[in-house]
């Protein structure tokens, strides 16, 4: 900062606007100080008017091809009052924004987005004050238009008012970073009553660059004098690297071997090379024999498996004793979850080029911050010298492989002294991928005489969802760490459904067993989209039409009747209506659940064929309540890729191993839903709530999808599929027996 | 290592490499194109799709000596901005991708479909898709964007 007398100098020279405050006198101010710290704390942090008007909004999410960035430009110039198309919301890049997180937990529009509506309100209130300065005007005499600030005689625009230079203007921070990172400012954001452009189905902007293949992926990203390297993983779990035969590869001119106690990798100058020398070195590994259980007792080894932590996140009443209640029907059912991989459209890739002052590092993970942590740790570099650029990868839906191709990227180019490339192979993002848990759930519920329920239990028992971090921020919880010695620690989590069924003997518990292999696992476990969301949902949104079914009620009137929070009963009927739910018999299932504020209901309508056991999810009709809805266009479509994403888990995943290795390597083996399976419609019904700040929506429809279609394929036939995924192999069986 | 020459969107082009090194590999790294794209190495999921003499082939797996003299068409070339393809047009339209990544198998594969079947029937775009992987789950939305291209292509030849 420079010293007030310099200020003033510079106050006189430039005629620049003095905004007061309560607070110390503000200077809307050509370069004071210069560029300021990227820091929380500094309007500039969030928000810069450049010399013609246009605005940049800097971002520490990312859109993932949901329309994000959209939702929050969206946002900003509605709060700015600037054109819609002036705004550019810049993502994902460790030099221009701060750590909220990445994309998370679907987070995007009701933590991200909310400091970006704050700093946009609070730009606009500085710049105003600043207008009525300079224009001696009162503030409050002053409107804002596509980025001019106007009385009936006086105007003056943004772009004269502070364009090209810095605010200079501090807002309150509170301490955090990631998804909790937030800020308060003395600028009261619009009333949703005021809105104009928030509300509005506003196109994307990266669809053309993507249609006409004339933009980058991480993929694409080159700098000269890059290599390429492959990092070749174990043939099995639990392996131990004996010794690499670098004759193998001899005839590959230019290929180098990087190798770190357990970590191998190739790298050069030709992809190709890269390729074929990964495929071709001869690696002794010592093995060991058995590290997992035979996959078809996988559920067996879970009911057996010594608790590690236990929690019961809702107690209400005393659920043993009701369960005990003289003459009460008992109802009991387990649900089984295998583990799916994410499986993303392509394998993870990251660029890194190490030098001596520092590190880039660009990636295609959601949590560019992160990268840049991880690496720093990874390299023995202070954070400050690591950048990490987030480029649109192959596809995300949570913890992928992308963090493992960053680490590893960085760790080759210092190795090579060089920029390096790293690609994976298929079976990299599909066998090697951190997996979403398996799992079994255990219910227990009693209905009195009436069919009232009297007691509720629901217990999850299953791996961890966090064998290693949602994030890359600790080399330990990457595959080059884990390599090179750095242990993974993990954490015990899971969940419990989410929902408002008032019963008055519930208890709602989560169990965690450890992992088949501590480190190196191509069973680690960690997020994939709507962590333990299906997962839970498929039981728990399966139990509650059992116990419809036990107490002789329709589903939706089951629900209606037990649901107490009135926005969950608002999705439940607004898709049974949009559906045309009907008495039972038609092949239409109904679940529901909650998600951090977001309720969602689905209604399935399938077709079984009996002989090929195909289930067709034919028509999903979602009803949907995120509160307050920015773009209904962007929501709508984000809410149809979970329904399909949902149905491929539900009928199609799940990871295949033997006792020594993950069996699932590429799309033959992990099959995933494809278009004669994709359903004839999917009908979105939209509650928007403007009076409610929005929650999260990239994630919740997913939850409810695999129990809507178990309940549909129940309705259809009596039959009840308890073991997901419901393919065409075990609907058969189910089938048979029944 | 041989020489190996074709057109790429209808630019000559040499290439040196192995004759069994997959075209894909010619195309983003000889020739430095950001399109197509590497997705599974095994012909099973078609974001390396282009087309040969008109023809869809995975690029990942077709050795870049079976391109020598013939005609090799990126989605980059099968239509642009100022020049968009119907199925170009229809999926900016519908706003079809998410992540984007798989576009390639999408498209070519649809584009030459169309070329032969335009009036196909839901069920056949459903059979003649299958085999493409899309992660993001955007199918319905690739199917509405088909049948507005459908409508783009008769309205053309009708005018």
């Amino acid at each position: 900062m420079n010293a007030p007398t310099s200020r003033r100098d510079f106050l006189k020279t430039s005629g620049a606007l003095v905004v007061s405050f309560s607070l110390p006198t503000q200077v809307l101010a050509q370069g004071a100080g210069g560029k300021p710290a990227l820091v929380p704390t500094e309007l500039d942090s969030w928000i810069a008017v450049l010399p013609d008007g246009r605005v940049n909004a800097f971002f520490g999410k990312m859109d993932m091809g949901q329309g994000l960035d959209i939702a929050a430009a969206q946002v900003v110039a509605e709060e700015l009052d600037v054109g819609f198309d002036k705004v550019e919301v810049v993502m994902g890049d460790t030099a221009t924004s701060c750590n909220q997180g990445g994309a998370s937990g679907s987070t995007g529009v009701s933590n991200g987005v909310r400091l970006l509506r704050r700093a946009a309100a609070e730009a606009r209130r500085v710049l105003v004050e600043g207008a009525a300065q300079k224009l001696g005007v009162p503030a409050s005499q002053l409107k804002v238009e596509n980025g001019i600030v106007f009385s009936s005689e006086k105007k003056i625009s943004y772009a004269d008012l502070v364009g090209g230079r810095y605010f200079h203007h501090q807002v309150e921070w509170n301490k955090q970073t990631g998804n909790p990172m937030d800020i308060k400012v003395q600028a009261q954001p619009k009333s949703p009553s005021e809105y104009k452009v928030v509300g509005k189905p506003l196109a994307r902007r990266d669809i053309a660059w993507k249609v006409y293949g004339i933009g980058d992926f991480v993929t694409d990203v080159r700098v000269p004098g890059m290599l390429h390297a492959r990092v070749i993983r174990p043939p099995r779990a639990a392996c131990k690297l004996r010794s690499v035969d670098a004759s193998s590869i001899k005839s590959l001119r230019g290929v180098r071997i990087v190798r770190e106690k357990e970590f191998v990798a190739v790298v050069a100058p030709r992809e190709w090379d890269a390729v074929r020398a990964a495929q071709r070195l001869k690696i002794d590994w010592h093995a060991l024999d058995g590290a997992f259980p035979a996959m078809d007792q996988l559920h067996q080894h879970i009911r057996g498996a010594k608790v590690v932590k236990r929690e019961e996140a809702v107690k209400k009443g005393d659920v043993a004793a009701a369960l005990k209640t003289p003459g009460a029907r008992l109802v009991e059912a387990e649900y089984e979850w295998p583990f799916q991989s994410h499986a993303s459209m392509g394998p993870g890739c990251a660029l890194a080029d190490v030098k001596a002052g520092g590190c880039t590092v660009w990636t295609g993970s959601q949590k560019p911050h992160f990268v840049r942590d991880g690496v720093a740790k990874l390299l023995g570099m202070p954070q400050d010298k690591v950048r990490a650029i987030w480029v649109a990868g192959p596809g995300s839906y949570g913890r992928n492989d992308a963090g493992d191709a960053a680490l590893d990227a960085a760790f080759l180019s210092r190795a090579a002294g060089k920029p390096v490339r790293v690609q994976g192979m298929r079976a990299d993002g599909t066998a090697w991928d951190p997996k979403g848990p398996a799992c079994v759930h255990r219910a227990r519920a009693a209905l009195d005489a009436s069919g009232k329920v009297i007691a509720y239990e629901f217990v999850s028992k299953g791996f961890s969802r966090q064998h290693i971090a949602t994030n890359e921020s600790d080399p330990a919880d990457s595959l080059v760490g884990q390599s090179i010695g750095i242990a993974a620690k993990g954490t015990q989590i899971f969940g419990v459904p989410a929902e408002s069924y008032a019963f008055e003997n519930k208890l709602l518990a989560w169990e965690t067993i450890p992992p088949l292999v501590d480190n190196c696992s191509p069973l680690r476990t960690a997020h994939l989209r709507d962590p333990v969301g299906p997962e839970i949902h498929f039981g728990s949104e399966q139990f509650i039409d059992e116990l419809a079914a036990a107490a002789a009620e329709d589903p939706v009137a089951f629900r209606l009747k037990y649901l107490a929070n009135p926005r969950h009963a608002a999705v439940v009927k607004a898709a049974a209506e949009k559906a045309g739910w009907s008495s039972l018999g038609k092949g239409k299932g109904i679940a529901f659940a909650e998600r951090n504020g977001t309720a969602v209901a689905a209604v399935a309508e399938v077709e079984g064929d009996c002989r090929s056991g195909r289930i067709w999810a034919r028509r999903i009709t979602v009803a949907h309540d995120c509160g307050l809805v920015i773009n209904p266009q962007g929501l709508r479509y984000t809410i149809e890729g979970n329904v399909v994403q949902g149905l491929s888990r539900a009928l199609f995943e799940q990871v295949r191993f033997d006792r020594d290795s993950v069996t699932s390597v590429d799309w033959a083996s992990y099959p995933i839903l494809e278009m004669p399976d994709a359903p004839e419609s999917i009908e979105v019904v939209l509650i928007d709530r403007p009076e409610i700040a929005p929650s999260g929506a990239g994630e919740p429809t997913i939850r409810v999808i695999p129990a809507a279609v178990a309940n549909a394929f129940f309705d259809a036939t009596g039959v009840r599929l308890r073991s997901a995924p419901l393919d065409s192999d075990r609907v058969r069986k189910a089938l048979a027996k029944a | 290592m041989a020489s190996f020459n074709f057109t790429v969107d209808g630019k000559r082009v040499s290439v040196n490499a192995e004759p069994e090194m997959p075209l894909l590999y010619a195309l983003r790294n000889d020739l430095g194109m950001n399109n197509p794209h590497f997705g599974c190495g095994l012909a099973q999921c078609g974001a390396c799709t282009v087309h040969l003499d008109g023809e869809p082939v995975r690029s990942c797996v077709m050795p870049v000596s079976a391109a020598a003299g013939k005609k090799v068409t990126t989605i980059k070339g099968l239509g642009t901005p100022q020049k968009p393809h119907p199925l170009q047009a229809a999926y900016i339209e519908e706003q079809v991708p998410q992540c984007g990544y798989c576009i390639n198998g999408w498209i070519m594969t649809a584009a030459a479909y169309l070329k032969k079947n335009p009036k196909a029937s839901d069920a056949e775009l459903r059979d003649a898709l299958a085999g493409l992987k899309c992660r993001c789950g955007t199918h319905v939305s690739i199917l509405r964007a088909i049948k507005r291209a459908q409508a783009m292509i008769s309205g053309r030849r009708q005018a």
